[in-house]
């Protein structure tokens, strides 16, 4: 099918817009648009951020996975508690493949589900009491701990518990740092807010622990990889081309990172953000405080790699210019042959997306390297800002849905009829049940990592894998199958 | 009376962000901007103006109390 023109996506907003009663309708409108690079900024064209309708199905998570699933969660050497009912934590528990290296229930932690269990009388009398000893009997059960995060599911704010004051008692006691969180799901609009009160707590009780301890020797090299959570191993694949062009990487935030590295980041100089959405926040604070520059970047996808890898190095001297020429010549033979591969497998296909907050934009150019284009994409819970940086990278007249609800993606699948959709866990059953081939694009499907060179070769056999599947061809029915696709089959078998 | 994040970019432009309103804005013009006085009404590229006390030139990034003067729209 070819691409949709300018007025034909226009029609297809209005047609999929017109189920909804009046106001819905009004309100639905501002979020979904046509792209227009030739514009500067996304709110002359999108609204962003903003509490979903009642009675919509929205795909977006709460403050508290915001906090605990993302930001805090994947630090492996604390314990993080989830504080309440013991669902929060259970039903989330390493569902995000966040790896790590050590030894889980002995010095790292990532794996595992802490948790204060509320029962009626938690709730009645409070829950300080049970706090207090929870954190007594973490440290009798997991000495090698390195601090405990109180991460507050929706009934610690309803019934107003000061965590806060527990903190800071059993801080005294253990000695070891101990973090109350105020994510409580009911906060804010989705999971964006749970990111920024989750930068606010590091900001107030972790960043400035070793401020004015100058024991750490520092390099003219050292950065930070923030906003890398080392899905599949994603970090890991990041930081190897990092320290290949000679800088020092000194803390991972937060995959497979430890609390030792983020009280050491003050000392770097510079931040590298991955995840602008989830941790600019930290970044701009550490600007300020400490001057410590910041830039995005983004390793999806040999183009975009090189051209991060540049950027990165005009921060330093020659040496790292040097270093990162090096590293793009060191690997281009080896993702030239993976485009080579896959690229004519793949070339033309066109591909929607519906993630989170920086792949709706960032994995943009990797499937541009293999030949496809992205047709429609859309934030969960981006900002503004987020759109403003996705309007460029866009192609015109593609499709942007912010929020998108149940029925509108899946509308908007119908017409646009892409070849591959990446989306979440949610969308994965009702678009393979339409038989068009999907990818899980926040944990990668079970695989991974992304990132990187290497990560780039995964990607692109992945998505090989996914769409040239012979499976897609014995979805319809015998009766409802036309003789071009019988074709089809018979030559692929 | 929003706090504004100032920071200077690449080009020496100051770019001015209010975190509440994932507002990132380049400012075009600042009415005073001399080493000792800073600040007056600075006019960003959506064509909205907000105001600071004039002071002496902060060092930058650095975050300020703003009153916001005009919306642009």
């Amino acid at each position: 099918m070819a691409a949709l023109t300018r007025e034909e996506t226009e029609a297809l907003i209005q047609e999929v817009l017109e189920v909804y009663p009046e106001q819905a309708r009004k309100d639905r409108a501002k979020h979904l648009a046509v792209n227009d690079q030739s514009l500067e900024k996304s709110n002359k064209c999108i609204t962003s951020n903003r509490k979903s309708q009642p009675g919509v199905m929205t795909i977006r998570g709460c403050a508290y996975a915001g906090s605990k699933g993302v930001v805090w969660g994947p630090i492996k050497d604390m314990i993080h508690i989830s504080h309440g009912p013991v669902g929060c934590g259970q039903y989330s528990r390493a569902g995000r493949r966040n790896y790590y290296v050590g030894t889980t229930g002995v010095n790292t932690f990532g794996t595992m589900n802490f948790t204060s269990d509320f029962q009626e009388k938690d709730i009645v009398f409070g829950g300080d009491k049970k706090l207090a000893k929870i954190m007594n009997e973490i440290e009798e059960l997991f000495p090698l701990n390195k601090g405990i995060s109180i991460q507050s599911e929706c009934p610690i704010g309803l019934i107003g518990d000061d965590i806060e004051a527990v903190a800071k008692k059993a801080n005294k006691e253990i000695g070891k740092p101990v973090v109350p969180v105020r994510c409580e799901g009911f906060r804010g609009v989705s999971q964006s807010l749970g990111h920024h009160i989750a930068n606010d707590a590091i900001r107030d009780w972790v960043l400035e622990n070793r401020d004015g301890d100058e024991s750490f020797p520092t390099t003219p090299y050292d950065v930070a990889v923030i906003g890398d959570y080392n899905i599949g191993g994603d970090a890991w694949a990041s930081r190897t081309l990092l320290e290949e062009m000679g800088l020092r990487v000194v803390a991972q935030w937060s995959g497979d990172g430890t609390i030792a590295e983020m009280e050491k980041t003050p000392k770097v100089k510079l931040n590298l953000i991955h995840c602008y959405r989830s941790m600019n926040y930290i970044a701009r604070h550490m600007e300020e405080k400490y001057k410590i520059p910041w830039i995005e970047y983004n390793f999806f996808g040999p183009t975009k790699i090189a051209e991060s890898l540049r950027k990165i190095a005009s921060h330093f001297d020659e040496t790292i210019m040097a270093g990162a020429e090096k590293v793009i010549a060191k690997y281009q033979s080896e993702y030239d042959a993976v485009i080579a591969k896959y690229k004519p497998r793949l070339q033309g296909k066109r591909v929607m997306l519906y993630v989170g907050g920086l792949r709706p934009r960032h994995v943009i150019g990797a499937y541009e390297d293999l030949g496809m284009e992205v047709v429609g994409t859309g934030y969960e819970f981006g900002h503004n800002d987020d759109y403003d940086r996705t309007i460029k990278e866009m192609g015109n007249a593609t499709l942007i849905y912010d929020d998108v609800t149940g029925y509108e993606f899946e509308e908007f699948v119908k017409k646009v009829q892409p070849d591959l959709i990446g989306s979440g866990i949610k969308e994965k059953y009702i678009f393979q049940k339409m038989g068009i081939p999907f990818r899980q694009m926040h944990s990668w499907d079970y695989s991974g990592p992304y990132h990187g060179y290497d990560g780039f070769a995964i990607f692109a056999r992945d998505m090989d894998m996914t769409l040239n599947n012979p499976c897609w061809k014995q979805v319809k029915v015998p009766w409802k199958t036309d003789d071009t696709s019988k074709v089809a089959v018979a030559a692929s078998a | 009376m929003p706090s504004v994040m100032l920071k200077k970019n690449a080009e020496g432009k100051l770019v001015f962000y209010v975190p509440k309103k994932d507002l990132e804005e380049v400012a075009e013009s600042v009415e005073f901007d001399s080493p000792d006085k800073w600040g007056g009404e600075v006019l960003l590229s959506d064509g909205s103006t907000y105001y600071f006390e004039p002071q002496a030139q902060p060092d930058f990034p650095v975050t300020l109390r703003a009153k916001r003067l005009d919306s642009g729209e």
